[in-house]
């Protein structure tokens, strides 16, 4: 075959669709997007999926579809062939052809080889019965979980990794597991004793059993797996075996290819096996000497292969230093490096058996050779960075043990955690992401979450373990850009104009309806966009109540059906109880629903009310209807950004050490108050003394009730963000406490930017803002209470009695058409 | 290539004012629904009812120009060519829609 021109595209031919060379395809497509032609062969019938999630897989911690790295759409997009369910029987590199079980035949001008490994089965009689599995594809896993339904008893042969996560997984779904080593210490390459017996004794503590320095001999049974016998003649029965023991490259196509094999695929520095057209990667190579079979050394190489297909960049691969982290929710555990040490290392140890906590350091001419951490692992991506750099820790030698925060000197009770730490340090180790990688992502590319920061740079993607520093990065960083410019936030990206401006122009200029607000103010966008349009219909309603109407097409889907849409596209229904009170006219009205319209949750919500939830949204009119009809309910507005609940505790009435009746004056707060529209959601609660059982410090506005009368507070929140209620002032009546809430819910109704909760809002304008308008003026405290009451006259009106007995936006319930 | 497909596979649904501007209804399949939306501009468009991300109902979304966000996790999809707006990626399933006079005609089979 000729070579082609330079310009003309290259054929690139992928064996295996697995997380090695998918990540080399994109690595590449990074670089070089269109100078490839690229065709991808998996032996599996699904898209690409990430490996080291099938663990919280098995564990029912995850769902198939959360662990898709790539959809089939991803392939499509990217101009990429994917033949899945395919798998390459033959190479013929004199032709540069490979040929598919199916018969298709493919030219290559590059071919890369990801071939991943095959899980070790041990020679044993018995090893091909039924219900004998081990754990390797997703096959194996729904293997797993459909034995798990049916079968009590199963026995996990191998203590390492894999076997530990296999047997954690089971247990989860039901299954009595029995863990079977060869050796005397779980996950001995990776743990030395004392932490492998406190992990043997954790797990025991959560239900495992374990067989040690047990050899498997025999598997039992006649067509199913019966049991399992052991050197020396025990046996145990088991319905069903998980062998774990340990993976192999899977080489058969390229020894056969004539490539040059030994335990896999031998490769040199820049992933080329020795016919240099032939590159490799992932589990099925071979690189000084050493096979991998964890996730960061892949990527490692997969970004030196796909540079040197690229032909750009004289990247080397020089063999991986790895740590490890167990994948077993609730424990923590760190390994990394040479942890047993020789003659020439000396230990560092740190143990805590009461908490549980063992730290050991390998330390080899006073730098990092290894370290073994259990219980509090929040250190060992330093130890790690330490190992990797090789720093000389003579200086800090005699605090290295207590982590960084006290061997770097500083005050350990003030460890700002990932923030403070440099920018080259690693803080996701599946992906290699560096910690100034993340930084830099977050500013350039406007990014506000940890869902967002890995889409851009792969962060937290793979295991996870790293989340809660990605979600720290991105805290410090926006908290700092935030507080730089608090007043260049701009509605959406429809209008350069801030929240306050547009609600000016709405309030001067008399505008009464989104799309006038968007003509007037020379929005971009003629329709706006999701951001803005509840936004404009929020301020529109809010400045003129009783003349502007709220616009059905511009609100969020749980305003228009007035209920809340669930991840499965049903709906949730809260009826209203108001102060959290309800009666058995209520109840029986609630439990004939839950029946007649099967409704698989009935939940009690921290609001004090009843959920709901998993109504078809076509039932939600006739619901509302026999709610109505036989409970005399209401909307709770459990949906909407409006007067949520007013929390009560019993109060005086029941309650021995209550001092006021905190459940009347909260029913009564409710009556007043509900319907009403915020800014964003709004809550209170009334507690009968300071016991403060209702949490009033964390709700938007909170009463605690004192001998002498009443203490207000505002802008708490226990959500997303805890912050503790302000205290606004006391006051002696519970009319005079009624007046502060609605004259406090007004100021925020006209002052809060809409989707701002009053904690962020009470910090934006300050305390002493709200006191001077609400308690020191007592002329404008009256005048923001008579405007909220004038508001809630057009505001209070129930939109489940309006939309299931006088047929308003029916169609909205049901489908255009059906076809059967 | 909607031209030439037989009448049968095109069916009526409704009217162009079942549907509110700036809102979508729904057509029911057995093997799911598909949303259809009516823009400002009256232009009508046929999705899959599922959200490329996660399935969400398209249906329920704010519509604005030729688009719509999906009211699950705020994925921004294009009615024309169901095509996730960036830097979001993959696509839901179009049909063809014909407003004749003010009644509306589905086809039924998916666009390519």
């Amino acid at each position: 075959m000729a070579d082609k021109l330079p310009e003309q595209k290259q054929d690139l031919v992928v064996i295996g669709n697995g997380m090695a060379g998918m990540r080399t395809v994109e690595d590449l497509l990074k670089i070089r997007a269109d100078d490839f032609n690229i065709t991808v062969f998996g032996a599996e019938p699904y898209g690409n999926y990430n490996r080291i999630m099938l663990s919280p897989l098995l564990a029912g911690e995850k769902q198939l579809d959360e662990i898709m790295i790539n959809s089939r759409e991803w392939y499509d997009d990217n101009g990429i062939t994917l033949h899945s369910g395919d798998p390459v029987e033959a190479i013929d590199r004199k032709r540069r052809i490979v040929h598919a079980r199916s018969g298709t035949e493919v030219p290559y001008d590059r071919l890369l080889l990801a071939t991943g490994s095959n899980p070790f089965v041990i020679p044993v009689p018995g090893n091909d019965l039924d219900g004998v599995i081990t754990f390797r594809d997703v096959d194996d896993v729904n293997g797993m979980l459909d034995a798990s339904k049916s079968q009590r008893k199963a026995v996990v042969i191998g203590g390492g990794l894999l076997g530990l996560e296999a047997a954690n997984g089971l247990m989860k779904q039901g299954m009595e597991v029995t863990v079977v080593h060869l050796m005397d210490a779980l996950m001995e390459r990776q743990l030395d004793a004392p932490a492998a017996k406190m992990l043997q004794a954790s797990l025991e503590a959560r239900g495992l059993s374990f067989r040690m320095e047990a050899k498997t001999e025999a598997i039992l049974g006649r067509k199913r797996v019966e049991g399992v016998r052991f050197a020396g003649g025990d046996q145990i029965k088991a319905d069903l075996v998980v062998m774990a023991v340990g993976i192999k490259p899977n080489i058969e196509l390229a020894r056969s290819a004539g490539l040059h094999c030994e335990r896999g695929v031998i490769v040199n520095d820049t992933m080329q096996t020795y016919d240099p057209r032939v590159y490799a990667v992932g589990e099925c190579v071979q690189h000084r000497n050493a096979t991998y079979g964890l996730v960061a050394p892949l990527w490692e190489q997969a970004k030196v292969c796909a540079t040197h297909l690229a032909q750009v960049g004289s990247g080397r691969y020089e063999g991986s230093v790895t740590s490890t982290k167990l994948k077993v929710t609730g424990i923590d555990l760190f390994s990394a490096g040479d942890f047993v040490g020789d003659e020439n290392t000396e230990d560092v140890v740190f143990q805590d058996p009461r908490r549980g906590v063992y730290k050991r350091i390998v330390l080899r001419d006073n730098k990092v050779a290894g370290a073994v951490l259990y219980g509090d692992t929040g250190d060992g991506g330093w130890y790690f960075q330490l190992m990797k750099d090789g720093t000389d820790v003579s200086e800090f030698r005699d605090r290295l043990v207590f982590g960084r925060a006290y061997a770097e000197g500083g005050d350990p009770a003030n460890d700002a955690g990932v923030a403070d730490l440099p920018d080259d340090t690693q803080i996701c180790d599946c992906n290699g992401v560096c910690k100034g990688d993340i930084v830099a992502a977050i500013g350039e590319h406007d990014l506000k979450s940890v869902a967002a920061v890995g889409k851009q740079t792969k962060a937290g993607t793979s295991c996870g373990a790293c989340q809660d520093a990605v979600a720290q990065l991105v805290e410090a960083t926006l908290g700092e850009g935030l507080e730089a410019a608090p007043d260049k936030i701009t509605v959406c990206e429809c209008t350069d104009l801030s929240h306050d401006e547009v609600r000016a122009a709405i309030v001067d200029r008399h505008l009464t309806t989104t799309a006038a607000v968007r003509e007037a103010l020379d929005w971009r966008e003629p329709d706006g966009c999701h951001k803005c349009r509840p936004a404009l219909n929020y301020y529109c309603v809010a400045s003129w109540p009783g003349e502007a109407e709220h616009e059905d097409a511009s609100r969020f889907i749980n305003e228009r059906a007035h209920a809340n849409i669930q991840k499965d596209g049903t709906y949730s229904v809260v009826p209203r109880m108001f102060g959290g009170v309800t009666n058995p006219r209520e109840l029986r009205a609630i439990a004939d629903v839950a029946e007649k319209y099967d409704i698989p949750t009935v939940k009690v919500t921290g609001g004090q009310r009843i959920d709901m939830l998993g109504a078809k949204k076509q039932d939600l009119p006739a619901i509302w209807r026999d709610l109505r009809e036989q409970g005399g309910l209401v909307s709770g507005h459990a949906y909407a950004k409006a007067l949520r609940t007013v929390k009560t505790c019993v109060g005086k009435e029941w309650c021995r050490f209550g001092v006021q009746d905190s459940t009347t004056l909260g029913v009564e707060l409710e009556h007043l108050t509900w319907g009403s529209f915020m800014p964003h959601k709004f809550k209170m609660a009334v507690s009968g003394c300071p016991r403060n059982c209702a949490e009033a410090s964390i709700k938007d506005f909170g009463i605690v009730c004192l001998e002498s009368g009443y203490e207000l507070q505002v802008g708490g929140n226990g959500g997303t963000k805890l912050r503790g209620a302000d205290v606004l002032c006391r006051v002696k009546t519970p009319e005079e406490a009624k007046e502060y809430s609605l004259a406090f819910i007004q100021l925020y109704r006209e002052e809060g930017h809409y989707f701002e909760r009053t904690a962020p809002y009470i910090e934006r304008v300050g305390l002493d803002h709200v006191k001077a308008r609400v308690v020191d003026d007592a002329e404008n405290r009256k005048a923001l209470a008579e405007r909220f009451t004038h508001s809630q006259q057009f505001a209070q009106t129930d939109p489940w009695e309006e939309r299931s007995a006088q047929g308003v936006n029916r169609e909205h319930y049901i489908p255009l058409k059906e076809v059967s | 290539m909607a031209a030439i497909m037989a009448d049968a596979e095109w069916i009526e649904i409704g009217r162009l004012e079942d549907i509110p501007p700036l809102g979508a209804r729904t057509v029911g399949m057995p093997d799911g629904d598909i949303a259809v939306f009516r823009t400002s501009a009256d232009e009508v468009f046929a999705l899959k009812d599922a959200c490329p991300h996660r399935g969400g109902p398209l249906s329920q979304g704010i519509v604005h120009g030729r688009k719509v966000t999906c009211p699950l996790h705020n994925w921004c999809i294009g009615l024309a060519d169901g095509a996730a707006c960036e830097p979001d990626e993959g696509h839901t399933t179009r049909y063809s829609v014909e407003n004749r006079d003010g009644a509306l005609f589905l086809c039924l089979v998916p666009e390519e």
